[in-house]
C-alpha cells in the first residue's frame, strides 16, 4: 500500500481482485452472523456497480447458509437531491425481487460511500416500495467526508481520503478487472456521489 | 434532446431510443402499490387543449401527476379564448404562471411551434397534436408498443426498430399521427409502408421516407405491425370515399385479413375506434390488437418525455457513442 505513485499513473490500486473477494466473503459472513442466518435478507444492489457487488454476495450468501438469497437492484436517479444541477440523466433498472420488500431484512449494497446523499435516496425510494422490517447498508470503500447522518453497517474497507482525491471502483462486470484505485482529482472537487 | 418537442423528426436515433428506454422504467413504476415518483416536484405543467381530447390530455395529466407536478388545465371551451383571447396573450399568463412545460393542443397545424419559437414563454413546448401536422407522442408511444410486442420489453433496451416491417392504413391525409409515425419509423431503422384510398393520400408524399400502396391485401402478409388509423367523420365532408361500406370492404381490418398477417404480427390502433368501420370488433377484441395496452404505454412515453425534458438542469442529452448503436444501423 506504500507503493511508490508512478509519475504517468497517478491512479493508485488500494484493493486488487483477491483483496475484493476476501472483502466480500467477510461482508457475507457478518450479515448471516447479525442477521442470524440470513434467512429474511433481501440485497438490492445500486446501480451500476452496486448490482454486480449484490449478486456476488448473494452468491457468497448461498456459499455459507446453502439457501438462495433474493437480490434485486434499486436505481435512485429519480430521489437524487441533485437533479437540478445537471441535465436530465438516464435511469437504470429497479428490480425488486419476486418476494417483495415488506417485513424483510434489505441490505444496499453499492460500491463507495462518500456524501451519504445516495443512500438518503435509496432510502426514499424504497418507502415508495414497502416496509422492510430493518434497512442495512453494506459498502465496498468507506472514504468518509459524509454529509447526512448516515452510517454503513458492513464496510470492506475504511479509506481515509481528502476531497482532492479520488475512489474508483473497477469491477469486472463492467469494467473488465477487479480493483479499487486511488487517484488524485485533476480539477476543481466537483460534487459528491 | 431539444428543449422543446414539437416534430418527431427533431428527434435523432438515440434521443428516441433514450426515451423509449426511460419509458420501460417508467412503466415498472405503474407495478408499485405507490405508483408516484418525486422527481418534478415543484414543476408546474399546464395542459393547453384548444380541441377536444380525452386520453390525450387524461394521459399528460396522469404522467405529470406521477412525477409529482403541479397541472393546469387549460381547455378553451370556458376560457378567456372563448372571449376571443389571442394565442399570443394566453401564452404570457402562463408565463407569468411559471410554466415550466406546456402541452399544447391546437387545431391549427404550427401553432406549438409559434409557441415555441416566439419567446413568449421561457419553458419547455410538447406538441399534443395540432391540426393535421404532427403528435409526436402519440409516435412514441406507438413505437414504444412495437418494441415492446416486437423485440421484448427486455430485449429491447438500447434497441430501435431495425427492419421491422410497419404498414399504416386509412386517412393518411388528415392523419397527424401517420405524419409524426412515419419520422419516427423511420429514425428508428422501421420500413413504413402507407396503404389508404388515393383520395386520403397527401400531395407530397413521395417526398417522405416510406412506401405508399393502395391494396391492403397485399402489404398485409409483409407486415410485423398494422396500425389501422381512425375514419375522421368529421372531416369526411369532400366525399374522399364513395360510401362507408366500400371503404370497410376495402381498406377496413378484419378477422380474414388478420388471419393472413405474419403469425407474431400486431395490430394497432391510436384510438378512438370506430368498430364495423376501419376494424371490425372481432379484431378489435383479439389479444393481437394492442389498442388499449396503447393506451397504458401513452403514459409511461409521456412520463420518459416530462421527465427528459424537465428532470434535470437542462434537457437529457443522449449517450452518442452507444455500444448497439453500430450493430443497429
Amino acid at each position: 500500500m506504500d507503493a511508490v505513485i508512478p509519475a504517468a499513473d497517478p491512479a493508485r490500486p488500494v484493493l486488487e481482485a483477491p483483496d475484493i473477494a476476501r472483502v466480500l466473503t467477510r461482508i457475507a459472513h457478518e450479515i448471516v452472523e447479525r442477521a442470524k442466518g440470513a434467512g429474511d435478507v433481501v440485497l438490492l444492489g445500486i446501480p451500476t456497480r452496486g448490482v454486480f457487488l449484490a449478486h456476488r454476495l448473494a452468491a457468497k450468501l448461498e456459499e455459507i447458509t446453502g439457501a438462495r438469497t433474493p437480490v434485486g437492484s434499486l436505481d435512485i436517479t429519480m430521489y437524487r437531491d441533485d437533479l437540478r444541477l445537471r441535465p436530465a440523466r438516464a435511469l437504470a433498472r429497479t428490480e425488486i425481487p419476486g418476494e417483495g420488500i415488506d417485513g424483510k431484512l434489505v441490505v444496499l449494497v453499492d460500491d463507495v460511500l462518500f456524501s451519504g446523499r445516495t443512500i438518503r435516496a435509496a432510502l426514499d425510494a424504497l418507502n415508495d416500495i414497502g416496509r422492510p422490517r430493518a434497512v442495512q447498508l453494506a459498502v465496498l470503500v468507506d472514504r468518509g467526508h459524509r454529509e447526512l447522518p448516515i452510517r454503513a453497517d458492513y464496510v470492506g474497507k475504511n479509506l481515509p481520503t481528502s476531497l482532492r482525491e479520488t475512489v474508483k471502483v473497477q469491477l469486472t462486470e463492467e469494467d473488465g478487472r477487479d480493483s479499487v484505485l486511488l487517484g488524485v482529482r485533476a480539477a476543481a472537487p466537483a460534487d459528491g456521489q | 434532446m431539444k428543449r422543446h418537442l414539437i416534430s418527431a423528426a427533431d428527434l435523432s436515433r438515440d434521443d428516441a431510443v433514450l426515451i423509449l428506454d426511460t419509458a420501460e422504467e417508467m412503466a415498472r413504476v405503474a407495478d408499485r402499490p405507490i405508483k408516484k415518483l418525486p422527481t418534478l416536484r415543484g414543476r408546474t405543467v399546464v395542459n393547453l387543449f384548444f380541441e377536444d381530447s380525452t386520453r390525450t390530455r387524461i394521459s399528460f395529466e396522469a404522467a405529470a401527476k406521477r412525477l409529482s407536478a403541479d397541472v393546469i388545465n387549460f381547455s378553451a371551451k370556458g376560457s378567456s379564448v372563448s372571449k376571443g383571447e389571442s394565442l399570443k396573450d394566453t401564452a404570457l399568463t402562463l408565463e407569468a404562471m411559471g410554466a415550466d412545460a406546456v402541452v399544447i393542443r391546437h387545431h391549427d397545424s404550427g401553432a406549438p411551434h409559434r409557441l415555441a419559437t416566439s419567446g413568449w414563454i421561457g419553458g419547455s413546448v410538447v406538441n399534443a397534436g395540432d391540426g393535421t401536422h404532427e403528435h409526436p407522442t402519440q409516435a412514441l408511444l406507438d413505437a414504444f408498443t412495437m418494441r415492446r410486442r416486437l423485440v421484448g420489453p427486455d430485449a429491447g433496451i438500447g434497441r430501435d426498430l431495425a427492419g421491422r416491417r410497419i404498414t399504416i392504413v386509412g386517412d393518411i391525409l388528415h392523419s397527424r399521427v401517420a405524419r409524426s409515425n412515419v419520422h419516427l419509423l423511420n429514425t428508428l431503422g422501421a420500413e413504413v409502408t402507407l396503404v389508404a384510398p388515393p383520395t386520403l393520400v397527401p400531395i407530397g408524399v413521395e417526398t417522405w421516407p416510406c412506401e405508399v400502396s393502395y391494396d391492403l391485401d397485399a402489404v398485409l402478409p409483409k407486415s410485423d405491425a398494422v396500425m389501422m388509423l381512425r375514419v375522421q367523420r368529421e372531416r369526411m365532408n369532400a366525399a374522399f370515399f364513395p360510401t362507408e361500406r366500400e371503404y370497410a370492404r376495402r381498406y377496413g381490418l378484419d378477422g380474414d385479413r388478420m388471419a393472413r398477417m405474419p403469425e407474431d404480427a400486431i395490430v394497432m390502433h391510436p384510438g378512438p375506434m370506430n368498430r364495423g368501420m376501419e376494424i371490425t370488433a372481432e379484431v378489435a377484441d383479439s389479444d393481437r390488437c394492442t389498442a388499449v395496452e396503447q393506451v397504458a404505454n401513452g403514459v409511461s412515453t409521456r412520463m420518459a418525455v416530462l421527465y427528459l425534458l424537465l428532470g434535470g438542469s437542462e434537457p437529457a442529452v443522449a449517450p452518442q457513442n452507444n455500444a448497439r448503436t453500430e450493430e443497429n444501423k
